[in-house]
């Protein structure tokens, strides 16, 4: 086949700028191949350089007793005692999902999966971030299904727990969805893989799935806004499946179990390019791969198309070579393939041949290390102006405005698609707050979060950045878990536009001066910026996808509200009514000032309920809805009525930070209430439980006709 | 006593019934799906949930074709015990070791949720530490269990009282309410709902404990 000539038309199509174009002409000396330009492509692409956010990635905090390992392996290494580790990350798969639901959300978690047992470890939990456009959205409804039942047909069958998650609705998002995909697994810390590869003459071989024209440029597609012609970008989403995943990834634990592992990278993002460049770049190696070896599903491949295919459930490997037999072995145990398609070299190349010509010969080290790295103007978003008052409302209507919005409703409609159950270690479902898994065959227990408050980081980058740390913190810590580690999955629009950057930067400062403040390092991560359609980019989300531990399922916080509880408010309440959901759900208004978050108070309160949770038999965190939404969700989920004294708007749904609530007998709340004298933790008695109604000072209504709402209300619009 | 839990590519139930048997006391060989005989002296054999070959072609459709199922298949013939979960039901079902057929469910999503059985016999290994009438809180996840028979063979499994376990509310659109049924020897229990998940008090509860207890009680008695 004729290679195409490389024209600036070509180049641009290939996402490089006329500077990156001369910068390479510079490292290699001459033009590049038709293959060599895919290769720079794919490796200096937004998605996989983070050549616009590496600056300000640097300066999170990432280091801790617990890490094991932080970010630049496919996942973040935590220790959690008796030497065992989780490892985790959250990915995003944004574009691909706005263009092919179904496929683009399942390749997404078969992604974040491949991520975590690549590392050794098999996966225990998942959780889905996603964020929607507005409920009437023409394009909302068909998304909605597809996502959720691509993410429920990929994790199902694969047999991982969905614990977790975040679904939310904006018209920011009408021509851009979210999907950011969370992945945990479980290791013993001396049974951990990495991706560097070491030892000259090893042989580079090729695992799980056939190679095929899916995805080709996937990566480049997933650097670039949307516009009119996005259905015409159907072909650069990879299609799952899971079934082989689930094959891989039981021959890859195996396979490792023999010792025959030196090193492993999964294929994601730009495939066979990224992955071969990232073994040996670590390593100090050169990598030779023979295309002719790559197992192939289709005919006449040209050397482009397979350094460029997203083809699912592959895994790249180098091998102790005198293992080959009983490695070959495992993977025709699980009829998978299993081809060496290469070694590693002592010259620092990355040679491709094909058909018996050499058509990529590039400088490896530099192809790796050299990606450009911006560092991108920035405007930084102004302080949010004074905000108009707010109208009191009848306390009942503002909870059932919220209530029977799909953003606040129960999500049961999409958590039931997903098997939360499988594995027979969950110990808390999806629904209220975090979710809870047991480390298998111990009486140790960790808990997963997801959080972010878009509307918040839109006012105010910073204190949104740390409030999204900061919720997940409370998340963790309501149900009686220590928090140990996060990873960021930062969803952002075009970051050339200096207001956007100024958005990430801020984000990012948030995040670090959190993460530092309350002890949870950044151990993985990822960033997806470009997510704007026709010039509108979505509220900046960055999704903190977090993990607590629980030393023993005693220390699980998991009881009920009952009959005759008193209703414990922990935290400072000044009634903020700033970017709230009230404000949004029923006024439709999103103005004023994210609520400020006190890391201190954040850090001190998440103590106390901690260190007290023997008199704690429900808490939850507050956060979108305040006391008033708290206080519903706890009865609710409790089947038991609620009363709290205030009927004051700002203080049933104002969204100050670093508060609780907490259900107990009125004996522990005297508990409760001389452990915070002496901790200087604020405390307060806000009302009680009991009855079968929720009121709220003087405006009631019965519990079931409000759970009824709530239940119903997400099913009512997308079923 | 002896089980065997049977792995095929795809299960991803396995692990839990080998510990759901062991939690009862019960020894466990596991059991590739390439095997074609099954361990020496084995009392009972689970096939456990999940996805057998991706559920492609049809549920169970290719499992049962497996060559471990003709020595499944010897062992129920034989007189011995089988107990086929979720995905294991299906199979049983395609092996024709059960009648009927699981489709996909009536509201065709994928559903998760606990949910409350009525024991409809007591007279089995299986539901005999229930007793008939009792109502254990046991949850399901599928997307094709939607179980469907003939008038013919919805009669004889009535007649003979071998519907095992029925729904409270149906929510998949299974024919009478049948959420497990039973061979005409009673030794082969189909299900779709995972009593191996509810093993565990500190782990979504444990309405699944007393048919695996059960099961060990009655056949160390044998």
């Amino acid at each position: 086949m004729q290679e195409p000539a490389i024209t600036p038309d070509l180049i641009a199509a290939h996402g490089l700028s006329a500077d990156e174009y001369d910068r390479i002409l510079e490292i290699i000396g001459r033009e590049p191949t038709f293959t060599e330009l895919g290769i720079f492509s794919a490796m200096w692409n937004e998605h996989c350089s983070y050549k616009s956010s590496k600056k300000w990635l640097r300066t999170l905090p990432t280091d801790g007793p617990q890490v094991i390992c932080g970010p630049g392996e496919n996942a973040g290494v935590v220790d959690i005692g008796d030497g065992q580790a989780v490892i985790f990350k959250m990915e995003s798969h944004n574009h691909p999902s706005y263009i092919e639901p179904y496929q683009g959300a399942a390749t997404g978690v078969g992604g974040i999966l491949r991520d975590v047992f690549t590392m050794g470890a098999r996966p225990i939990a998942a959780m889905n971030a996603l964020s929607f456009g507005a409920p009437d959205h023409r394009k909302t409804r068909q998304l909605v299904h597809g996502v959720v039942e691509g993410i429920g047909g990929y994790g199902n069958c694969f047999g991982v727990p969905t614990v977790g998650g975040e679904v939310r609705f904006h018209a920011a998002y009408n021509g851009n969805c979210l999907v950011n995909a969370f992945a945990a697994g479980l290791a013993d810390t001396d049974k951990i893989f990495y991706s560097a590869a070491s030892g000259v003459g090893m042989p580079v071989v090729y695992l799980g799935a056939k190679t095929g024209r899916d995805g080709v440029g996937g990566a480049t597609m997933a650097s670039a806004e949307f516009d009119d012609t996005i259905e015409e970008k159907r072909p650069t989403v990879q299609v799952g499946d899971p079934f082989t995943e689930k094959r891989l990834m039981e021959a890859t634990l195996e396979l490792m179990a023999t010792g025959a592992v030196i090193s492993i990278q999964d294929m994601g993002a730009a495939g066979l390019t990224c992955s071969a460049v990232e073994m040996g770049d670590k390593g100090g190696l050169g990598v030779r791969l023979t295309l002719d070896a790559v197992p192939q599903r289709e005919d006449n491949m040209t050397a482009y198309e397979m350094m460029l295919s997203e083809s699912q459930e592959r895994m790249l490997m180098v091998l102790r070579p005198e293992k080959e037999a009983a490695a070959r072995a495992v993977f025709e145990k699980w009829d998978l393939d299993f081809a060496i398609v290469g070694e590693t070299i002592t010259d620092d190349r990355f040679i491709i041949e094909h058909q018996g010509k050499i058509v990529a010969d590039l400088p490896l080290a530099t192809l790796s290390g050299s990606a450009p790295e911006y560092d991108r103007p920035y405007i930084e978003t102004p302080p949010a102006a004074e905000m108009d008052p707010v109208t009191g409302v009848d306390p009942i209507d503002g909870l059932k405005a919220l209530i029977a919005s799909p953003n606040h409703a129960a999500k049961q409609w999409v958590y039931e698609q997903y098997d939360s159950q499988v594995m027979a270690d969950t110990v808390r479902a999806p629904g209220l707050g975090a979710g809870v898994v047991r480390v298998h065959g111990s009486d140790k227990a960790l808990a997963f979060t997801s959080d972010v408050t878009p509307r918040y980081v839109k006012a105010n980058p910073f204190e949104g950045g740390k409030q999204a740390v900061a919720e997940a913190y409370r998340n963790l810590t309501a149900c009686g878990a220590r928090p140990l580690a996060t990873t960021d999955n930062m969803n952002f629009g075009n970051p050339e536009k200096p207001e956007i950057m100024g958005q990430f930067v801020g984000a990012i400062k948030g995040i670090g001066a959190a993460c530092l403040a309350l002890d949870m390092p950044i151990v993985s991560g990822n960033v997806s910026l470009y997510n704007e359609t026709d010039g509108k980019g979505i509220l900046p989300t960055p999704t903190i996808g977090a993990v607590g531990l629980l030393d023993h399922l005693d220390d699980l916080i998991g009881g009920t509200a009952r009959d005759g509880h008193v209703a414990v408010l922990v935290g400072e309440t000044t009634g903020h009514l700033g970017q709230s959901a009230l404000l949004s759900e029923v006024f439709s208004r999103e103005d004023g000032d994210a609520p400020f978050v006190d890391l201190d108070a954040e850090k001190l309160n998440g103590d106390f309920i901690r260190a007290n949770r023997a008199w704690i038999d429900m808490c939850s965190d507050l956060s979108d809805g305040g006391l008033a939404l708290a206080a519903f969700e706890m009865a609710e989920g409790s089947g038991v009525g609620v009363t709290l004294d205030s009927g004051d708007t700002a203080t049933l749904f104002g969204e100050d930070q670093a508060r609780y609530l907490i259900a107990c007998s009125f004996d522990k709340a005297e508990a409760l209430m001389i452990a915070a004298g002496k901790a200087g933790v604020r405390v307060e008695t806000v009302g009680k439980f009991g009855g079968a109604s929720v009121r709220f000072g003087g405006s009631e209504a019965p519990l079931e006709e409000l759970a009824s709402l709530y239940r119903d209300s997400f099913g009512a619009v997308f079923a | 006593m002896k089980a065997a839990v049977i792995t095929f590519p795809g299960s991803n139930c396995d692990r839990d019934l080998s510990d759901a048997f062991r939690a009862a006391g019960c020894g466990v060989t596991e059991v590739w799906h390439k095997d074609s005989t099954l361990p020496e002296g084995v009392d009972i054999i689970g096939i456990p949930g999940g996805f057998s070959f991706g559920d492609y072609l049809r549920c169970g459709a290719i499992a049962g074709r497996s060559p471990v199922m003709k020595a499944v298949a010897d062992h129920v013939h034989r007189g011995g015990y089988a107990i086929g979960i979720c995905n294991g039901f299906q199979v049983l079902c395609e092996t024709g070791l059960l009648p009927g057929a699981l489709m996909r469910n009536a509201g065709l999503k994928f559903t998760c949720k606990m949910q409350t059985l009525t024991v409809a016999t007591g007279d089995s290994v299986f539901t005999r530490g229930y007793g008939e009438g009792a109502e254990i809180s046991i949850p399901l996840a599928h997307h094709d269990g939607n179980y469907v028979i003939d008038a013919e063979g919805l009669a004889a499994l009535k007649d003979q009282g071998r519907v095992a376990f029925r729904y409270r509310a149906n929510p998949n659109g299974s024919v009478d309410d049948i959420a497990g049924i039973l061979s005409e020897n009673r030794r082969v229990l189909g299900m779709m709902p995972h009593p191996e998940r509810v093993v565990d008090a500190r782990v979504g509860g444990t309405d699944g404990r007393a048919l695996f207890a059960g099961l060990v009680d009655a056949l160390a008695d044998a």
